[in-house]
């Protein structure tokens, strides 16, 4: 409930990056950080132990306009600037990764190319619907052998006059066994190109893959199409061939990863700083100790730099001037400072570190997944070093 | 059908309050401003009069550029409207109440709603002073409201039961917690409020006759005990400091 008594403590902002934000940006944050707290904090731990996505959340994240809310108000969507929408995705990650990864896909990885190389047929068909949360979105990109090399996927899909057949099997797919429609690239002999394919599709199933440690609150599936066939007007997305086009979205998305891990390195840091003043050993709280203030203050300066690089990347993107290659460094950075700010948290916490009555360990164990995907931190890396010496170290 | 719901930037409850070095205000550093609880179920109440049966709803508060926040707020939240009535918003509520009556003077409105208090003050005063000084009819901390045709009926909460009080519009009704479940601005909200601007309005004009001379936090808890001993003799302990020390029996 928004009403009274809704907790609302803030976020930290050591350096007053606030002050450089526009009055709605405050206001986007601050509805988000009320949603968080008052309907997801309550039930996260026990979704991640029990590893299920709160699919009640959806309906309500989709009333609020948490999907594709960067997208224009004529297909249903918000209109935000990029910095307002880094500011949700800070938010919705202070709950828990998986729900951020959740909205990541939906609004980054399928509204957002469905809005940049989709026909107006197919953002009529999908973007009011997705923008509701009335359908769920998936990206279909990596393979079980082609992970940071997606170049070489062997998916394939061949037309066959008004239609295409499908044939390829992909791994690792946030939301998958619970969506509505995959968005799966595949090669053609024109290239990589993105099709839709539909939920109850012949020959396409999306098993869900079990077992993780981490993103435990969050949908992952297996993609397995078998001699799909898709109708080329509703299904392929005209606006775009090869490489680019997936790669254009996981920029979009990992702008707000960059954004986003910040929240989960928020709580931690604030979990731990309030722990540290409260947990007395010899006498005296341990935050009045030289070894754990050295890890607060570098927590705290972290977060902080972090917030100034991904405000600024946000205002470069907002006036169209973001480059890829900034991007990646963005999100090389924060996912890697805000999963050492997790671990230095957990350890802090000592013991209650890996309970769940903290969410520490549960943002640890997270982060793991998003410093891997939407680009290794390796390959993020790699991507700044080709970008500074005009030279590729991993093609 | 026009509304104005009147309502008031408070300190958020989860801020620590401290004393300002004058000893008799509240030191603003650090606090975290929000629109007062309770003048949120009042806004929650006249949106739903509005999408259920159509109404122009204008939010109104006292006080300066901070106070915008809670308008811009309102009209995210779906208020069409939004007045800033530029004054101190003082300690006295007779100010405030006669400040908002000015303001309504010859507007045509048929309802005013706000929350049935403050947090902080909790002088509960704006409202019923508002509707003595329009002579309208009032029902203060209302669960329940129903507006038709010309008239409400109000549940109120009374020790121990409800109350249903009926009266003919223009009223002033405040809301009590249960009212209704506030809302969250949606992000389409915040966005349409953007265009909608603030009309700022001199306020001053009344003067206040109260202010506060002091302001004092209640005195810090002593230290908890510990009662020591076999389960029995713990029990036995805390029963005779219940009786002797507490006297709850
Ligand atoms: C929870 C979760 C959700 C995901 N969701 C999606 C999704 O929705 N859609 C989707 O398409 N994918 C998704 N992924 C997949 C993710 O994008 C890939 O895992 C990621 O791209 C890395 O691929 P890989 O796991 O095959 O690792 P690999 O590419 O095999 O890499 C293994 C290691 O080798 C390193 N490496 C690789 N190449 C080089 C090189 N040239 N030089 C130096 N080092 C190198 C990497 O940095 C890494 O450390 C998800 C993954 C996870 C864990």
């Amino acid at each position: 409930m928004a009403g009274a008594y809704s907790t609302l403590t803030d976020l930290t902002d050591y350096m007053d990056f606030q002050s450089l934000l526009r009055a709605e940006e405050g206001m986007v944050r601050q509805a988000a950080r009320e949603f968080v707290n008052a309907e997801v904090l309550p039930i996260i731990e026990g979704h991640a132990q029990a590893m299920t996505f709160p699919r009640e959340l959806i309906a309500k994240m989709g009333g609020l306009g948490f999907y594709g809310p960067t997208l224009p108000e004529t297909y249903g969507c918000a209109g935000l600037s990029s910095v307002a929408y880094g500011l949700l995705m800070y938010e919705l990650e202070r709950g828990d990764s998986g729900l951020r990864s959740f909205a990541s896909v939906q609004g980054s990885l399928v509204m957002w190319p469905i809005f940049a190389y989709g026909s107006e047929a197919q953002k009529q068909r999908w973007l009011p619907a997705m923008a509701r949360g009335e359908k769920i979105g998936c990206f279909g990109l990596t393979e079980p052998d082609f992970g940071s090399n997606p170049a070489g996927m062997l998916t394939r899909a061949v037309k066959e006059g008004g239609k295409w057949r499908i044939n390829g099997t992909k791994m690792w797919i946030t939301n998958g066994s619970v969506a509505d429609v995959a968005l799966v690239w595949a090669k053609t002999e024109e290239g990589i190109r993105g099709f839709l394919v539909e939920r109850g599709t012949p020959g396409f199933s999306a098993p869900e893959m079990k077992g993780k440690w981490s993103l435990r609150a969050s949908v992952t599936s297996e993609l397995v199409l078998e001699d799909v066939l898709v109708d080329e007007e509703a299904s392929l997305l005209p606006g775009v061939k090869g490489l680019k086009g997936p790669l254009s979205c996981l920029t979009q998305a990992r702008f707000g990863i960059a954004w986003g891990v910040l929240g989960a390195a928020d709580a931690c840091y604030q979990c731990a700083l309030d722990y540290a003043l409260h947990r007395v050993q010899f006498d005296k709280p341990i935050a009045g100790t030289q070894l754990q203030q050295q890890k607060l203050a570098w927590m705290v300066t972290e977060l902080t730099k972090g917030q100034l690089l991904a405000l600024q990347l946000g205002r470069l993107k907002d006036q169209g001037r973001a480059t890829p290659a900034q991007v990646s460094m963005a999100k090389m950075n924060n996912v890697h400072s805000a999963l050492e700010i997790c671990r230095k948290a957990r350890t802090i916490l000592g013991a209650n570190g890996i309970l769940d009555e903290y969410p520490v360990m549960r943002h640890m164990a997270n982060l793991e997944s998003v410093y891997t995907y939407e680009g290794t931190h390796d390959m993020h890396t790699l991507i700044v070093g080709e970008e500074v010496t005009g030279l590729s170290a991993y093609r | 059908m026009k509304i104005l719901v009147a309502l008031k930037q408070v300190p958020d409850t989860e801020t620590k309050v401290k004393v300002a070095p004058d000893g008799k205000s509240l030191d603003p550093t650090d606090v975290k401003w929000i629109t007062g609880p309770y003048d949120e179920y009042a806004l929650e109440e006249a949106i739903r009069i509005k999408e259920a049966g159509g109404a122009e709803v204008v939010a109104l508060t006292v006080g300066d550029d901070r106070a915008k926040e809670v308008l811009r707020n309102a009209l995210a939240l779906g208020a069409d409207s939004a007045v800033l009535l530029k004054g101190q918003p003082s300690d006295d509520p007779l100010a405030v109440a006669k400040m908002v009556a000015s303001f309504l003077e010859g507007k045509g409105f048929d309802l005013v709603l706000l929350g049935n208090k403050g947090i902080g003050g909790d002088n509960a005063a704006v409202g019923p002073m508002l509707a003595e000084i329009l002579g309208w009819g009032h029902a203060n901390v209302v669960v329940k409201l129903e507006v038709k045709d010309g008239a409400f009926l109000a549940d109120r909460e009374t020790e121990g039961g409800l109350e249903r009080v009926a009266g003919p519009l223009p009223a002033v009704v405040t809301a009590q917690k249960g009212l209704n479940e506030p809302r969250y601005a949606s992000l389409k909200g915040i966005m349409a409020a953007k265009k909608k601007t603030i009309e700022e309005l001199d306020g001053a004009g009344a003067p206040a006759v109260l202010s506060n001379a002091a302001l004092a936090l209640p005195p810090a808890r002593p230290d908890g005990r510990k009662i020591e001993g076999d389960p029995a003799t713990q029990a036995r302990a805390l029963l005779q400091l219940l009786k002797d020390e507490a006297k709850v029996f």
